[in-house]
């Protein structure tokens, strides 16, 4: 098409020959909290454990919870993931208790401070996720300040797909991945 | 019967990349498929090497691998031919007319002692007997595969009348186990170079327009922050880390300022802020999520992705403010927009009932196309030249790197044996 053009164009390759690359140096991100706070999703979500065989955790029941009603597995402020419906950001009903609960323990504590993690599943691109599961923190947040808790005691913050198990084959595990988890500040 | 040529033209590439994998450490395989109905028909003889001098054959593999991944070209076949030329003055052209061949390269490689090689090439108009380009470059030996794309770059420009992307790099997110790298590549793949790593995700790595320094999201600190480092030193410097998310860094295109997306408590908004971390400014004002922003070439608009309307689309906005329009019409989710060099095209992912594909809209006459056939595909970034598309697509539930001529017409795709490879971002010329 353009055949004229091609056998016209002058030696502006000239310019390019001169390219010299820069060099790089690698940085390393210093990881300074050790491990995440491991997302249990699976057993939270149903509660059920696969073989009929339930384990037991010696940390927390054999050694006590140091009296940290945060940390009691029996006291519901232990339930930490609040999962929600596709495309949604709507806290279900079924979560009131949890979103009370939390509400009622940073009312009573109000030097306490909760970051709310966001999180979607794995479809829609990366940086739009960070919104959508920013979405869902605010939606916590909201639910929160109703029930009393002040603004200087949240954080939202969104992980998007990041946390997300990858390559789901089906709804059940999507929705593992749509969820916010309440971390607290000393955590 | 171009499929069956297609299938083993891929085939043969993939061996030939093996065998390159061999000399040089490649990080990227890379197929090929499809190819532009006019192609050239070149030939790229092997460089002549005076003893003491062991390039392997590199440069004419890499000058071929490159204009033949173009699309533009048909590579003629000179395996099995004696007595090749490897200067203008050996050419007996009578032969290449016979090939039917419109250019042919020929060139070789001296030693000039102390460490030092002499790359010499030409490029010869088969029908006209002329000199097309006539080149040499001192280098040192480790300089030879850059030596080769700045010659199939040259090759480009002239006969295609646009500079060639060859000599370009991409940077990407490469996640190995649960370690995520920022890695630089040569465009074809090779020379990996990580320029930063962590347990903790990093996402949407951003070139400066000069491409010395890159912007990008940390989630090293438990939530997104914007980092800017400097690919030369290394130094980092936090950007951004205010209360919420800090995310989707953009630059502008004289490098002064970037546009990026902070929630504080609320939904993400779009802020512009100098390059030293001053004046930030809130840019949007919507109780809706505006995300994705990305500078006109002009400097003048930021076009970003927001669901104010209710599903996704693509808008902009001036860069002083104002109110935001809306730019795509077409399909019922259009995020992620990023821009031809010149301007004249916007490329961004559209859902199209669960198929996340790339699309080319033409700002001229609003005429979209869609160019990738994936179902997950993520990233579009063009090539320096605005020829190509590079964007992150899924093998086999792995993320690898995939190119698209902004044509429609060609596709490769670039593969990491080792890792999940996604967003990719294709380098700016450096200015020099």
């Amino acid at each position: 098409m353009n055949r004229n053009k091609v056998w016209m164009s002058v030696a502006l390759a000239m310019l390019l020959v001169a390219c010299k690359s820069t060099p790089i140096a690698p940085a390393k991100v210093e990881d300074k909290s050790v491990g995440t706070p491991a997302t249990t999703a699976d057993q939270n979500a149903n509660g059920s454990d696969t073989n009929g065989i339930k384990e037991v955790n010696i940390d927390s029941n054999a050694n006590g919870n140091d009296g940290n009603p945060l940390r009691d597995p029996n006291n519901i402020l232990s339930k930490r993931n609040i999962y929600f419906d596709y495309d949604s950001d709507a806290v279900k009903a079924e979560f009131r208790p949890l979103v009370e609960a939390h509400a009622k323990y940073l009312v009573a504590h109000k030097d306490a401070k909760v970051v709310l993690q966001g999180n979607t599943d794995e479809r829609g691109t990366r940086e739009y996720n960070v919104s959508l599961g920013q979405r869902r923190s605010v939606a916590v947040k909201k639910a929160l300040n109703l029930l009393g808790v002040q603004d200087t005691q949240i954080e939202t913050v969104s992980y998007g797909e990041e946390k997300a198990t990858q390559n789901c084959a089906d709804e059940s595990c999507f929705q593992q991945n749509r969820r916010v988890d309440i971390v607290y500040g000393n955590e | 019967m171009m499929k069956a040529f297609n299938r083993v033209l891929s085939i043969l590439l993939f061996l030939f990349n093996i065998l390159l994998m061999n000399s040089a450490h490649a990080a990227l395989e890379i197929e090929i498929s499809g190819g532009s109905a006019q192609q050239i028909p070149i030939a790229i003889l092997p460089f002549a090497e005076a003893s003491g001098v062991a390039t392997n054959e590199m440069i004419h593999q890499i000058v071929t691998a490159d204009l033949k991944s173009s699309g533009l070209f048909r590579v003629l076949d000179t395996s099995g031919m004696a007595n090749l030329p490897t200067t203008s003055a050996q050419i007996k052209y009578p032969q290449w007319v016979a090939l039917q061949a419109q250019a042919m390269a020929v060139g070789h490689v001296d030693n000039l002692g102390g460490g030092r090689i002499k790359v010499t090439f030409q490029l010869m108009d088969v029908l006209k007997q002329t000199q097309l380009i006539g080149m040499d470059y001192q280098i040192a030996p480790t300089q030879v595969r850059s030596t080769a794309h700045k010659i199939a770059d040259a090759i480009y420009e002239k006969l295609i009348g646009t500079p060639g992307a060859f000599g370009s790099r991409i940077a990407y997110i490469n996640k190995v186990g649960k370690r995520y790298t920022l890695q630089v590549a040569d465009a074809d793949g090779y020379n990996p170079q990580n320029v930063v790593s962590s347990n903790e995700p990093i996402i949407s790595p951003a070139w400066s327009p000069d491409g010395s320094k890159m912007a990008y999201v940390s989630f090293e600190k438990k939530k997104p922050i914007i980092d800017v480092q400097s690919l030369s030193t290394g130094e980092r410097k936090v950007l951004a880390n205010y209360k919420g998310n800090n995310s989707a860094p953009a630059w502008s295109p004289d490098g002064s300022k970037l546009a990026v997306v902070l929630t504080y408590g609320a939904n993400s908004q779009i802020y512009t802020i100098s390059a030293n971390g001053e004046n930030l400014q809130q840019l949007t004002k919507s109780s809706a999520i505006d995300t994705e922003p990305v500078f006109s070439p002009d400097g003048q608009s930021i076009y970003f992705s927001s669901d104010r309307g209710g599903k996704p689309q693509i808008y902009k906005v001036p860069v002083s403010g104002g109110n935001p329009s809306r730019v795509t019409f077409e399909g019922g989710y259009n995020v992620s927009p990023h821009f031809s060099p010149d301007g004249r095209y916007l490329s961004y992912i559209r859902n199209d009932g669960g198929r996340f594909r790339v699309a080319l809209q033409d700002l001229s006459n609003g005429q979209v196309q869609l160019l990738s056939e994936g179902s997950q595909d993520e990233s579009p970034s063009f090539s320096p030249n605005g020829r190509v598309i590079l964007y992150a697509t899924k093998v086999r539930g792995r993320g690898a790197l995939a190119t698209v001529s902004a044509d429609g017409k060609v596709r490769q795709r670039l593969s990491e044996s080792s890792g999940d490879v996604r967003e990719p971002a294709w380098a700016p010329l450096a200015k020099q």
